[in-house]
């Protein structure tokens, strides 16, 4: 592989996320390097989404600090985490469903866009220009994800395994440096896996993305990540490389306690 | 086979992206622009203009504005009659207080203040949706039209509210005939109409489903909710504004707060409801429908009555359409959500098929 696995470029230090009385997030310490695929895994309730949440300021943890791109804060906001290159997929599907793949996809470049909604309304001139621009971009996208046939189809009335495609395209269309994916693959037959599981490794190896994935197919998790976090009832109870993790005790009692 | 796309390749994105991509939409579209400027003006009688056309290219107007917040943007507004009035009693004050003030900059500044008041009463959608948020919009109803009578500073000291507004005169033309007035309406809504098609075929429009669709992943995206919701507010309102001052400059003449009731802003949801939820055509196609309905079944009815020897009479007539209004109402929310405009898209779909069945 071409790429070069970089810097800490995400720093999460003592995370701790309640709601009510509920603990979703214990004191949680991890990092993210440049490039590299990172994998959260755990069981489920274990605080894996939420994690995701923290990261791009969709919760504001109560306790903790992080540090992204040199940079400490108390907590993220969804527009600066955008803003700064951060693009996720959703656990649950959550494109925009009355909107063709062509428009979901555009949306997705929102950020980058400049006219202003006056521009807009006479569409001659800049706006054209721009939406022009864009297309071209959202078509290379388009293109590396193979959805060319369904490119003017209302998302609402895809197949499940072609939504999430979709979904992983709009965040693509961000040209994001990070990437957070949960659970791309679930729900998933074989063949549809082994697609996704292309796309992610190209995604990587191709643009340099940095990508943080939550995902239950431990057969998955050690073939495409570098290192591997493991959750359980919000709590960190392995972290390290996948042949590290996989011979964790504690790993493998929380795993045989509640999985198969 | 008369109507279709096929043979008719995009070789650019530019191609694809226009406003009407498919040939016979754009064909159609230039024939009705002909029609509603050249033939309907030349054979078209005082009573069909000022009755009908007129008031029908007034309340697609604001079926459009309501459409660009409630069917693009997913906000449920009930006070979309009350910015009618915020704009034709703007209007009214700009021409009779500002010495020398063009007509059409009133208007624009009737759109502009409807604006403002459409922002101010959209901050409650910034933390409540759907039910809660159109009980809020029910208070905006409610309050500009207790302001527009109770202020009589609004109403430039009339009487209870009541405003007779003065002549529309542009460069020196006198815009006193119904078919100049008609035209003159025709012109701005035909140019509001294609501005509202370009913002919801851009970034402002996907913008505004992106959140009625999923707020949540419209945020992660980038897109700030608050920015967009109000600006849904404003561009509909201002949209509604511009209709009420074209209902009292071009239409009645005349106009109290009274007259823009709960009632009208219910008539305009149902446009849409009948017309398209999220469609610009729609707007249209529910404004005639509700406008025209009442009228057709006033002729049908007695004539229904005579044939079959039925006792209709005034009051059953008014009855009978009121049922007839209801059971539409229900029929579009249940069965057709997408209202008029999706069963015309499905009429070109089967069209396109024609004449094989599949
Ligand atoms: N918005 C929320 N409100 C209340 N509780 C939540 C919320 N989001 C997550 N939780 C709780 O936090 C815990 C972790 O959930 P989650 O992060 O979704 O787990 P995972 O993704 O690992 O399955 C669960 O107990 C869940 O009920
Ligand atoms: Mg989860």
């Amino acid at each position: 592989m071409a790429r070069q696995i970089g810097e800490v470029i995400l720093d999460l230090r003592n995370i701790s996320l309640r709601f009510g009385g509920v603990k979703a997030l214990t004191d949680i310490s991890f990092n993210v390097r440049e490039h590299e695929i990172r994998a959260i895994i755990g069981p489920n309730g274990a605080g894996k989404s939420s994690m995701l949440n923290v990261i791009n300021g969709v919760y504001h943890p109560q306790e903790g600090e992080i540090l992204f791109h040199g940079q400490v804060r108390r907590d993220m906001d969804t527009h600066d985490a955008a803003a700064a290159g951060i693009a996720r997929t959703f656990q649950n599907i959550a494109l925009f469903k009355g909107m063709s793949v062509l428009d979901n996809l555009m949306t997705g470049r929102n950020l980058k866009m400049r006219t202003n909604f006056l521009q807009h309304a006479l569409w001659w001139g800049p706006a054209k220009r721009e939406e022009l621009e864009h297309r071209r971009k959202v078509e290379e996208v388009i293109d590396f994800l193979e959805i060319e046939h369904i490119r003017k189809t209302p998302v609402g009335r895809l197949p499940y395994g072609l939504q999430k495609r979709v979904e992983l395209g709009r965040a693509l269309a961000a040209e994001p440096k990070m990437l957070l994916l949960d659970e791309p693959m679930a729900g998933m037959n074989v063949e549809e896996k082994q697609d996704m599981c292309r796309f992610i490794l190209d995604v990587n190896d191709q643009f340099g993305t940095t990508i943080v994935l939550i995902e239950h197919d431990m057969g998955v998790v050690m073939d495409i990540s570098d290192r591997v976090v493991v959750l359980d009832y919000g709590k960190k109870i392995g972290d390290g490389e996948p042949e590290e993790v996989k011979n964790n005790p504690e790993v493998i009692a929380a795993y045989l306690g509640t999985q198969h | 086979m008369f109507y279709r796309e096929t043979g008719q390749f995009k070789t650019s994105y530019g191609a694809d992206q226009q406003i009407f991509p498919i040939r016979q939409d754009r064909i159609g579209i230039v024939l009705l622009l002909a029609v509603a400027f050249v033939g309907v003006p030349a054979l078209g009688s005082e009573y069909f203009f000022s009755a009908i056309l007129i008031p029908f290219l007034i309340f697609s107007l604001a079926a459009l504005g309501l459409n660009i917040l409630t069917g693009y943007a997913g906000q449920l507004s009930l006070g979309s009659a009350a910015f009618m009035a915020v704009g034709a009693y703007a209007a009214y004050n700009f021409q009779v207080r500002v010495e020398g003030m063009p007509v059409l900059v009133s208007f624009v500044l009737a759109g502009l203040t409807a604006a403002g008041v459409g922002i101010l009463f959209g901050l409650p959608s910034l933390r409540i949706k759907g039910f809660y948020l159109a009980v809020a919009t029910l208070a905006a109803q409610f309050f500009i039209v207790w302001c527009l009578t109770k202020f009589p500073y609004l109403s430039n000291d009339s009487s209870s509210g009541v405003i007779s507004v003065p002549g529309v005169s542009i460069l020196g033309f006198d815009f006193d005939t119904p078919r100049s007035k008609y035209l003159l309406v025709l012109t701005l809504v035909t140019l509001l109409a294609l501005a509202a098609k370009n913002m919801v075929r851009s970034t402002t429009g996907r913008a505004w489903m992106a959140v009625r669709d999923m707020d949540v992943a419209a945020e992660v995206i980038g897109i700030r909710l608050m920015h967009t919701k109000l600006l849904a507010f404003a561009v509909s309102s201002f949209y509604c504004g511009v209709a009420g001052a074209l209902y009292a400059f071009c239409y009645l003449g005349s106009v109290e707060p009274d007259g823009f009731s709960l009632d009208m802003s219910f008539r305009i949801l149902f446009m849409i409801i009948v017309g398209g939820v999220g469609s610009i055509l729609g707007s249209f196609l529910g404004a005639a429908f509700i406008l025209l309905l009442p009228i057709f079944l006033d002729i049908v009815l007695p004539a229904l009555s005579e044939l079959l020897h039925l006792p209709f009479d005034g009051a059953t007539v008014s009855h009978i359409q009121l049922m007839v209004f209801g059971a539409l109402i229900m029929f579009f929310l249940v069965v057709e959500p997408h209202g008029l405009a999706r069963l015309w898209q499905i009429a070109k779909e089967k069209l396109r098929l024609w004449p094989f069945p599949h």
